[in-house]
């Protein structure tokens, strides 16, 4: 099967020796490593906005769309086809009739229904109530104003309408780890969360609190020939340190890499050809709150991003494992501007937009910051004595990381340095830039700009893709040059794999996330494995 | 004998209440909440709407006041409430856990006290030996090494470059799962057993009454076993109690560092997160734990010597 490469697939290195490898062998047993926490905290993934469970939704679930990491886009993925209005905002879809759930159930329109109902309901708080808010009908269901969710109909068993809020894209919200289908037939619902049902490749086995989920091969599972695999071991590893010791002893098959590590890999001859990389759509940045007399000053924000050398704080402290940043959209948007250059690295420029802006003595600021090391204190005293040069005074406040969230939504900050979504959507990415955007929700620098409104609201209502994407190019050089932000850098993800391993792909979304069904196992693996 | 034992039991409670009213107090008033922690990576944007929905379901818009008369009655009656992030019981998520937390510090015990002890022992029989300046210089630097360096350095040795045993996780529950996070936690309480039960071995043999055994002329074994160990084993339980009570709150790096599905590592994602009930019943259990342990050692204590008990 050929697919076109996309600009984040030909970012990939590694994806040579997976997705375009051949011969698919059936069998084995996956290890793979979960590596944010030391728990999953529910198996009820629509209850989760964690990326920890997302290891197990590729496993077990499905949404009505999936990523496509080699397109760069949502597809279809619960239904064969789907027939689009001309306002853009009723899509008819043809659900798949092969598709069975794992209890049985074969998959109809009532578990789209009841799923979305599920996900909506004001009663379960769950994160996914916000994705479902783009159905018609879904924002009265939620507050409690209404029984049903008016936009979702059943035409028949296989025929789904969805009547959207708008001409949105609903690939993006509607494939979610928070979204996706459960079966309509299950009475407590309560065991979702103790063994989950549902339409993945994977049937759930066991779950070692703390530990592990092991999953097995489906045989009803929709796609033929796959998946390949008859075994995924989901292993808990938090610790850096810990899974390179693993990685090394091949008791793991893939582990996500940090700066150090990334460094160590590439240069041994041995593992320095299994490295799959890809630019991620997070963008780490330091936001100026404009409450902050200074930072009201567009020149004093610019004289910012004049001052920092972003390109040697990557090579050094982030040992090349990100991407310079432009502006906000990251490189792999399809709305990012390869021709807009990035703030050059001029302190006398720096100076001149200071003194321009009435603080030619500089001013002093702090910056709220998590430990985190690609964006978080040691970034801040990396760019200390750059902004020391031009007068201005950085302090870092150090917070936790929970703390540091709530700082932020809270507009409790001068300036803070965050990692933050861009992507893949541009649309949604640039809403947080959009006037009325909550800070509270994304717009946490409280940016406002009527140009950029005007754009943003052009670009919501077209309905050509092209033609979308250039007036989000437009709006987010704006934000570049309005600069509410540092633009630091793009998330450059590296997943170190053993070598009889295939069939992993540069997911842009979140590389650490891979669908299984496409992995496969050579017969040079160990015979554990096999 | 009896009396003693409740004293020593009703003594635990006071204990326990101070403890509970410092934890809620103290994760009142540290910055940050659990539903500020879901954006907290930045791997989505902030949802107002559900910040306030969390809040408000997890009864953290309330007056501190009401919300700790609400943990103090749940308290009162065993309840640990519900973890925000899973919403179980708390005490389900801790039984989950708790006994892969306590093979962890039982086996590492049992490694300190098999190889701690007898050296110790052999080290005091023969002060300024060899083998007495090893086991000193092992003990120091047992005591001296951080664990997690440590548990690195054993995952190198014996999973890396010997292949003898799995670097990290549970597994299927077997021995060999066990044995690097246990070694690892074990070596600090070795060290400190080695030098008690050296230093406490010493003592004895310098008592009077020890040269008067001798000058009795009963054969050396015999004094060791009859005077020396039984007036050694006092401090020995001691030192044993006190280490086997905190091994559990230990525990908290090498399960993170082994992956080891242990009440620890529950805590540390428990904390930050900030999954209140969760953080607060499981540095409780940790702590009733200890002290339930004290008050054993305390018993034992007492039986060993009458005279603490008639103190």
């Amino acid at each position: 099967m050929i697919k076109t490469l996309t600009l984040a697939a030909m970012l990939s290195l590694g994806v040579a020796s997976g997705a375009l490898a051949a011969g698919e062998r059936q069998g084995g047993t996956l290890v793979f490593t979960a590596p944010y926490g030391s728990s999953f905290a529910t198996l009820d993934v629509q209850a989760s906005p964690n990326t920890q469970e997302e290891f197990i939704t590729q496993a077990i679930h499905r949404a009505l769309y999936s990523w496509d990491s080699i397109q760069n886009k949502p597809v279809l993925e619960l239904a064969d086809s789907e027939d689009v209005s001309e306002d853009g905002t009723v899509h008819t879809y043809r659900l798949r009739k092969n598709a069975v759930f794992h209890n049985g159930k074969p998959l109809t329109a009532d578990d789209f229904i009841y799923s979305y109902k599920r996900i909506a309901n004001p009663k379960n708080a769950f994160p996914g109530a916000s994705f479902i808010a783009n159905i018609k009908g879904a924002d009265d269901y939620i507050a409690g104003k209404a029984e049903e969710i008016s936009g979702l109909r059943k035409i028949d068993d296989n025929t789904l309408e969805i009547t959207y809020t708008g001409p949105i894209n609903p690939g993006f919200p509607l494939m979610q780890n928070t979204t996706v289908i459960y079966p309509s037939n299950v009475e407590d619902e309560s065991s979702f969360g103790k063994s989950p049902v549902g339409l993945g490749a994977f049937t759930f086995k066991e779950h070692v609190p703390g530990s592990q989920v092991v999953v097995e091969k489906f045989d009803k599972y929709y796609e033929e020939g796959k998946p390949y695999l008859d075994r995924i071991n989901i292993v808990l590893m938090a610790e850096d340190a810990a899974r390179d010791v693993a990685f090394r002893n091949k008791e793991i098959d893939v582990s996500i890499l940090g700066p150090t590590q990334y460094q160590a890999y590439q240069g041994e001859d041995a593992l320095k050809d299994h490295l799959l990389e890809v630019a991620e759509v997070y963008t780490r940045n330091i936001g100026f709150n404009p409450a902050f007399e200074p930072f009201k000053d567009k020149r004093v924000r610019q004289a910012i991003n004049h001052a920092i050398n972003a390109p040697l704080i990557i090579e050094r402290l982030v040992k090349n494992k990100a991407y310079p940043a432009s502006g906000w959209l990251p490189i792999s948007s399809p709305a990012f501007d390869k021709d807009k250059p990035a703030y050059a690295f001029d302190p006398e420029k720096a100076k001149a937009l200071l003194a321009e802006a009435g603080y030619a003595d500089g001013f002093e600021f702090e910056v709220t910051a998590s430990p985190n090391e690609s964006w978080g204190v040691p970034i801040v005293e990396a760019i200390l004595p750059m902004l020391q040069k031009v007068g201005i005074t950085v302090k870092p406040k150090p917070v936790e990381s929970s703390a540091l969230g709530e700082a932020v939504t809270t507009n409790n900050f001068q300036a803070f340095i965050w990692s933050n979504l861009s992507g893949p959507d541009p649309l949604n990415a640039l809403r947080c830039y959009h006037s009325k955007t909550a800070q509270s929700a994304c717009n946490y620098t409280s940016y406002a700009s009527p140009e950029f409104d005007k754009l943003y609201d052009t670009a919501q209502q077209e309905r050509n893709p092209a033609k979308q994407n250039d007036l989000l190019r437009q709006a987010n050089n704006i934000v570049q040059d309005d600069a509410p932000v540092w633009f630091f850098n793009y998330n450059k993800a590296v997943m170190a794999y053993q070598p009889w391993i295939h069939g992993l792909v540069p997911n842009a979304t979140e590389l650490a996330v891979q669908p299984y069904d496409e992995i496969w196992i050579d017969e040079t693996a160990p015979d554990s494995r096999k | 004998m009896l009396r003693f034992t409740l004293r020593r039991i009703f003594q635990i409670i006071p204990t326990v209440v101070v403890v509970a009213l410092l934890i809620f107090v103290i994760f009142s008033v540290v910055p940050g909440t659990f539903a500020a922690s879901l954006f907290a990576d930045g791997k989505r944007a902030a949802d107002p709407q559900m910040i306030a929905r969390l809040n408000e379901e997890f009864g953290l818009n309330k007056p501190l006041l009401e919300r700790f008369v609400a943990y103090v009655t749940d308290l009162a009656q065993f309840d640990l409430g519900t973890s925000f992030r899973t919403r179980q019981p708390v005490i389900d998520l801790i039984n989950d856990r708790m006994g892969a937390s306590l093979q962890l510090a039982i086996a590492a015990m049992v490694f300190a006290l098999v190889v701690g002890v007898p050296l110790g022992f052999l080290a005091a029989l023969r002060p300024g030996s060899v083998l007495d300046t090893v086991t000193m210089i092992g003990a120091v630097s047992g005591l001296s090494m951080p664990q997690f360096w440590l548990g690195l350095l054993m995952m190198y040795l014996f999973a890396l470059q010997l292949n003898w045993l799995p670097s990290f996780g549970y597994g299927d529950g077997s021995f060999r799962n066990l044995i690097l996070p246990a070694v690892t936690l074990g070596v600090t309480p070795l060290a400190l057993l080695a030098r008690t039960t050296r230093a406490g071995v010493l003592d004895v043999l310098n008592a009077d009454f020890i040269r008067t055994a001798h000058s009795k002329g009963m054969s050396e074994a015999k004094v060791v076993r009859w005077h020396v160990a039984r007036n050694a084993l006092v401090l020995i339980v001691t030192t044993v109690g006190l280490q086997f009570g905190s091994l559990i709150g230990q525990a908290v790096v090498i399960e993170k560092l082994f992956a080891w599905p242990g009440i620890g590592s529950l805590l540390v994602d428990s904390v930050a997160i900030r999954d209140i009930p969760v953080v607060q019943g499981t540095i409780l259990v940790i702590v009733l734990w200890f002290l339930v342990i004290n008050t054993a050692v305390d018993l034992i204590y007492a039986a060993i010597d009458p005279r603490i008990k008639q103190e």
